[in-house]
Protein backbone atom coordinates (compact mmCIF):
# COMPACT_ATOMS: atom_id res chain seq x y z
CA UNK A 1 0.00 0.00 0.00
CA UNK A 2 1.31 3.57 -0.91
CA UNK A 3 1.45 5.39 1.95
CA UNK A 4 2.37 9.11 0.64
CA UNK A 5 -1.75 9.67 0.00
CA UNK A 6 -2.39 9.20 3.51
CA UNK A 7 0.59 10.97 4.70
CA UNK A 8 -0.62 14.15 2.40
CA UNK A 9 -4.13 13.82 3.27
CA UNK A 10 -3.21 14.05 7.04
CA UNK A 11 -1.18 16.98 6.50
CA UNK A 12 -3.80 18.68 4.32
CA UNK A 13 -6.11 18.44 7.10
CA UNK A 14 -4.31 19.76 9.84
CA UNK A 15 -2.47 22.32 8.04
CA UNK A 16 -5.70 23.37 6.46
CA UNK A 17 -7.88 23.12 9.61
CA UNK A 18 -4.87 25.54 11.28
CA UNK A 19 -5.02 28.33 8.54
CA UNK A 20 -8.94 28.09 8.82
CA UNK A 21 -8.46 28.64 12.51
CA UNK A 22 -6.00 31.64 11.96
CA UNK A 23 -8.08 33.32 9.52
CA UNK A 24 -11.53 33.22 11.49
CA UNK A 25 -9.60 34.19 14.93
CA UNK A 26 -8.22 37.19 13.09
CA UNK A 27 -11.21 38.27 11.35
CA UNK A 28 -13.22 37.82 14.43
CA UNK A 29 -10.46 40.00 16.99
CA UNK A 30 -9.85 42.51 14.20
CA UNK A 31 -13.48 43.10 13.66
CA UNK A 32 -14.88 43.39 17.51
CA UNK A 33 -11.85 45.39 18.58
CA UNK A 34 -12.84 47.79 15.46
CA UNK A 35 -16.71 47.89 16.15
CA UNK A 36 -15.63 48.50 19.71
CA UNK A 37 -13.39 51.35 19.11
CA UNK A 38 -16.11 52.27 16.55
CA UNK A 39 -18.59 53.06 19.27
CA UNK A 40 -16.01 54.31 21.51
CA UNK A 41 -15.69 57.25 19.72
CA UNK A 42 -19.41 57.82 18.77
CA UNK A 43 -19.85 58.51 22.65
CA UNK B 1 -1.00 36.74 37.96
CA UNK B 2 -3.14 39.64 39.46
CA UNK B 3 -0.54 42.41 37.27
CA UNK B 4 -2.98 40.73 34.00
CA UNK B 5 -6.08 40.98 36.00
CA UNK B 6 -7.21 44.51 34.50
CA UNK B 7 -8.02 43.95 30.99
CA UNK B 8 -6.61 47.08 29.56
CA UNK B 9 -2.98 45.89 31.02
CA UNK B 10 -3.54 42.16 29.61
CA UNK B 11 -4.51 43.71 26.24
CA UNK B 12 -1.10 45.83 26.52
CA UNK B 13 0.76 42.62 26.45
CA UNK B 14 -1.38 40.79 24.29
CA UNK B 15 -1.48 42.90 20.66
CA UNK B 16 2.34 43.04 20.83
CA UNK B 17 3.09 39.62 21.59
CA UNK B 18 0.30 37.82 18.94
CA UNK B 19 2.36 38.28 16.03
CA UNK B 20 5.31 37.48 17.30
CA UNK B 21 3.74 33.82 18.87
CA UNK B 22 2.07 33.68 15.47
CA UNK B 23 4.77 33.65 13.03
CA UNK B 24 7.11 32.42 14.59
CA UNK B 25 4.33 29.22 15.68
CA UNK B 26 4.26 29.03 11.57
CA UNK B 27 8.19 29.57 10.88
CA UNK B 28 8.77 26.21 13.14
CA UNK B 29 5.54 24.10 11.73
CA UNK B 30 6.60 24.96 8.25
CA UNK B 31 10.26 23.98 8.98
CA UNK B 32 9.56 21.20 10.99
CA UNK B 33 6.85 19.57 8.48
CA UNK B 34 9.62 19.69 5.47
CA UNK B 35 12.26 18.41 7.99
CA UNK B 36 9.70 15.67 8.93
CA UNK B 37 8.49 14.91 5.13
CA UNK B 38 11.65 15.24 3.04
CA UNK B 39 14.96 14.87 5.40
CA UNK B 40 14.08 12.44 8.40
CA UNK B 41 14.85 8.99 7.55
CA UNK B 42 12.10 6.62 6.92
CA UNK B 43 10.87 4.34 9.92
CA UNK B 44 12.31 0.80 9.30
CA UNK B 45 8.93 -0.83 10.08
CA UNK B 46 6.11 1.80 9.15
CA UNK B 47 7.81 3.51 6.16
CA UNK B 48 6.73 6.61 4.90
CA UNK B 49 3.58 6.59 6.61
CA UNK B 50 5.03 7.57 10.04
CA UNK B 51 5.47 11.00 8.62
CA UNK B 52 2.61 11.04 10.09
CA UNK B 53 3.49 11.51 13.21
CA UNK B 54 5.13 15.21 13.00
CA UNK B 55 1.19 16.59 12.93
CA UNK B 56 -0.51 14.21 14.84
CA UNK B 57 1.53 14.06 18.32
CA UNK B 58 1.21 18.43 18.03
CA UNK B 59 -2.35 18.02 17.48
CA UNK B 60 -2.48 15.59 20.41
CA UNK B 61 -0.72 17.78 22.61
CA UNK B 62 -2.49 20.57 21.95
CA UNK B 63 -5.77 18.40 22.33
CA UNK B 64 -4.75 17.65 25.75
CA UNK B 65 -2.61 20.53 26.63
CA UNK B 66 -6.16 22.51 25.97
CA UNK B 67 -8.40 21.04 28.12
CA UNK B 68 -5.38 21.15 31.03
CA UNK B 69 -5.75 24.86 30.13
CA UNK B 70 -9.03 25.30 30.30
CA UNK B 71 -8.80 22.78 33.89
CA UNK B 72 -6.26 25.72 34.99
CA UNK B 73 -8.49 28.74 34.18
CA UNK B 74 -11.26 27.32 35.77
CA UNK B 75 -9.18 26.86 39.03
CA UNK B 76 -7.64 30.41 39.01
CA UNK B 77 -11.81 31.65 38.14
CA UNK B 78 -13.06 29.68 40.96
CA UNK B 79 -10.28 30.34 43.86
CA UNK B 80 -8.97 33.82 42.85
CA UNK B 81 -11.98 35.47 40.25
CA UNK B 82 -9.46 36.40 38.44
CA UNK B 83 -11.62 37.90 35.13
CA UNK B 84 -9.63 36.67 32.74
CA UNK B 85 -9.54 33.22 33.78
CA UNK B 86 -13.41 32.45 32.55
CA UNK B 87 -12.61 34.42 29.24
CA UNK B 88 -9.08 32.37 28.39
CA UNK B 89 -11.24 29.02 28.83
CA UNK B 90 -13.62 30.04 26.57
CA UNK B 91 -10.41 31.42 24.48
CA UNK B 92 -9.34 28.00 24.62
CA UNK B 93 -12.04 25.73 23.40
CA UNK B 94 -12.98 26.06 19.86
CA UNK B 95 -9.37 25.52 18.70
CA UNK B 96 -8.98 23.00 21.57
CA UNK B 97 -11.86 20.95 20.26
CA UNK B 98 -11.01 21.32 16.16
CA UNK B 99 -7.79 19.82 17.68
CA UNK B 100 -8.92 17.09 18.87
CA UNK B 101 -10.95 16.32 15.68
CA UNK B 102 -8.08 16.45 13.59
CA UNK B 103 -5.75 14.31 16.49
CA UNK B 104 -9.07 12.02 15.88
CA UNK B 105 -8.61 12.19 11.72
CA UNK B 106 -4.97 12.11 11.12
CA UNK B 107 -4.69 9.25 13.57
CA UNK B 108 -7.47 7.73 11.60
CA UNK B 109 -5.53 7.78 8.49
CA UNK B 110 -2.65 6.98 10.24
CA UNK B 111 -4.10 3.63 11.36
CA UNK B 112 -5.08 2.71 7.73
CA UNK B 113 -1.92 1.69 6.24
CA UNK B 114 -0.30 0.88 9.77
CA UNK B 115 -3.18 -1.35 11.17
CA UNK B 116 -5.65 -1.64 8.32
CA UNK B 117 -8.13 0.07 9.82
CA UNK B 118 -9.66 3.37 10.12
CA UNK B 119 -10.69 3.11 13.54
CA UNK B 120 -10.96 0.39 16.46
CA UNK B 121 -12.62 1.32 19.67
CA UNK B 122 -9.78 0.87 22.10
CA UNK B 123 -8.73 2.62 24.75
CA UNK B 124 -6.58 5.50 23.28
CA UNK B 125 -9.08 6.65 20.61
CA UNK B 126 -12.28 6.16 22.97
CA UNK B 127 -10.34 8.59 25.42
CA UNK B 128 -9.94 11.03 22.94
CA UNK B 129 -13.20 10.80 20.91
CA UNK B 130 -14.99 11.79 24.89
CA UNK B 131 -12.88 14.67 25.22
CA UNK B 132 -13.77 15.92 21.45
CA UNK B 133 -17.33 15.62 23.47
CA UNK B 134 -16.24 17.16 26.43
CA UNK B 135 -15.02 20.41 24.31
CA UNK B 136 -18.37 20.43 22.46
CA UNK B 137 -20.61 20.16 25.85
CA UNK B 138 -17.92 22.55 26.94
CA UNK B 139 -18.63 25.74 24.09
CA UNK B 140 -21.93 24.95 23.94
CA UNK B 141 -22.30 25.47 28.07
CA UNK B 142 -20.34 28.63 27.81
CA UNK B 143 -22.12 29.89 25.51
CA UNK B 144 -25.60 29.03 27.13
CA UNK B 145 -24.06 30.98 29.94
CA UNK B 146 -22.96 34.24 27.48
CA UNK B 147 -26.72 34.81 26.91
CA UNK B 148 -27.42 34.33 30.59
CA UNK B 149 -25.12 36.22 32.03
CA UNK B 150 -23.33 39.84 31.54
CA UNK B 151 -19.95 38.06 31.94
CA UNK B 152 -18.60 36.94 28.44
CA UNK B 153 -19.66 33.19 29.56
CA UNK B 154 -17.91 33.58 32.91
CA UNK B 155 -20.11 31.35 34.46
CA UNK B 156 -19.08 29.01 37.82
CA UNK B 157 -20.89 26.00 35.50
CA UNK B 158 -18.10 26.29 32.78
CA UNK B 159 -15.31 26.41 35.57
CA UNK B 160 -16.23 23.02 37.23
CA UNK B 161 -17.10 21.25 33.88
CA UNK B 162 -13.55 22.14 32.78
CA UNK B 163 -12.77 20.71 36.58
CA UNK B 164 -14.52 17.63 35.99
CA UNK B 165 -13.73 16.72 32.56
CA UNK B 166 -9.74 17.12 33.46
CA UNK B 167 -10.42 13.66 34.80
CA UNK B 168 -10.30 12.18 31.28
CA UNK B 169 -6.80 13.42 30.50
CA UNK B 170 -5.15 10.74 33.27
CA UNK B 171 -7.27 8.01 31.14
CA UNK B 172 -6.34 8.96 27.71
CA UNK B 173 -2.07 8.98 28.72
CA UNK B 174 -1.89 5.69 30.50
CA UNK B 175 -4.51 4.05 28.15
CA UNK B 176 -2.13 2.75 26.04
CA UNK B 177 -0.69 1.15 29.77
CA UNK B 178 -4.15 0.47 31.37
CA UNK B 179 -5.37 -1.50 28.12
CA UNK B 180 -4.33 -3.77 25.75
CA UNK B 181 -4.75 -1.45 22.81
CA UNK B 182 -4.04 -1.26 19.46
CA UNK B 183 -1.95 2.17 20.00
CA UNK B 184 1.46 1.97 20.23
CA UNK B 185 3.01 2.98 23.98
CA UNK B 186 4.69 5.82 24.87
CA UNK B 187 7.91 6.67 23.07
CA UNK B 188 8.56 9.99 24.08
CA UNK B 189 9.04 10.99 27.59
CA UNK B 190 10.77 14.18 29.01
CA UNK B 191 11.62 12.38 31.90
CA UNK B 192 13.42 9.19 30.67
CA UNK B 193 14.53 10.02 27.38
CA UNK B 194 12.65 9.24 23.87
CA UNK B 195 12.62 5.56 21.94
CA UNK B 196 12.78 7.25 18.78
CA UNK B 197 16.12 7.90 17.20
CA UNK B 198 17.27 11.59 17.46
CA UNK B 199 17.23 11.94 12.90
CA UNK B 200 13.56 11.45 13.63
CA UNK B 201 13.42 13.81 16.77
CA UNK B 202 14.35 16.70 15.76
CA UNK B 203 11.58 17.61 13.40
CA UNK B 204 8.90 16.71 16.00
CA UNK B 205 10.51 18.96 18.25
CA UNK B 206 9.72 21.68 16.36
CA UNK B 207 6.24 21.00 14.97
CA UNK B 208 5.36 20.86 18.82
CA UNK B 209 6.98 23.99 19.77
CA UNK B 210 5.48 25.47 16.66
CA UNK B 211 1.84 24.57 16.99
CA UNK B 212 2.31 25.54 20.82
CA UNK B 213 3.15 28.61 19.93
CA UNK B 214 0.58 29.06 17.44
CA UNK B 215 -1.95 28.16 19.99
CA UNK B 216 -0.74 30.66 22.36
CA UNK B 217 -1.06 33.27 19.60
CA UNK B 218 -4.68 32.46 18.93
CA UNK B 219 -6.05 32.31 22.24
CA UNK B 220 -4.67 35.66 22.48
CA UNK B 221 -6.78 36.45 19.51
CA UNK B 222 -9.70 34.65 20.85
CA UNK B 223 -9.35 36.49 24.56
CA UNK B 224 -8.97 39.96 22.33
CA UNK B 225 -12.26 39.00 20.29
CA UNK B 226 -14.00 38.17 23.84
CA UNK B 227 -12.89 41.34 25.54
CA UNK B 228 -14.18 42.97 23.00
CA UNK B 229 -17.55 41.81 22.62
CA UNK B 230 -17.95 42.12 26.25
CA UNK B 231 -17.30 45.93 25.87
CA UNK B 232 -19.64 46.28 23.43
CA UNK B 233 -22.40 44.56 25.10
CA UNK B 234 -21.43 46.64 28.24
CA UNK B 235 -21.62 49.92 26.19
CA UNK B 236 -24.44 49.48 24.41
CA UNK B 237 -26.61 48.21 27.78
CA UNK B 238 -25.50 51.40 29.01
CA UNK B 239 -26.28 53.33 26.46
CA UNK B 240 -30.07 51.74 26.15
CA UNK B 241 -30.67 52.95 30.00
CA UNK B 242 -29.47 56.45 28.73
Amino acid sequence: MNPWPFVIAAYTITLLGAAVTSIWAWRSAASAEARADALKERN
Amino acid sequence: MHALANPRRFLGIARPLTPWLFWSGVALILLGSLGGLFIAPADYLQGDSFRIIYIHVPAAWLATGGWSGMAVAGIVQLVWRHPLAAVAGRAIAAPGALFTAITLASGSIWGRPTWGTWWEWDGRMTSVLILLFLYLGYMALARASADNEESGGASKVTALYALVGAINLPIIHYSVTWWNTLHQGQSISFMGGSKIASSMLWPLGLTVIGFTAWFGAIVLLRMRAILAETRIEARQRRMARG
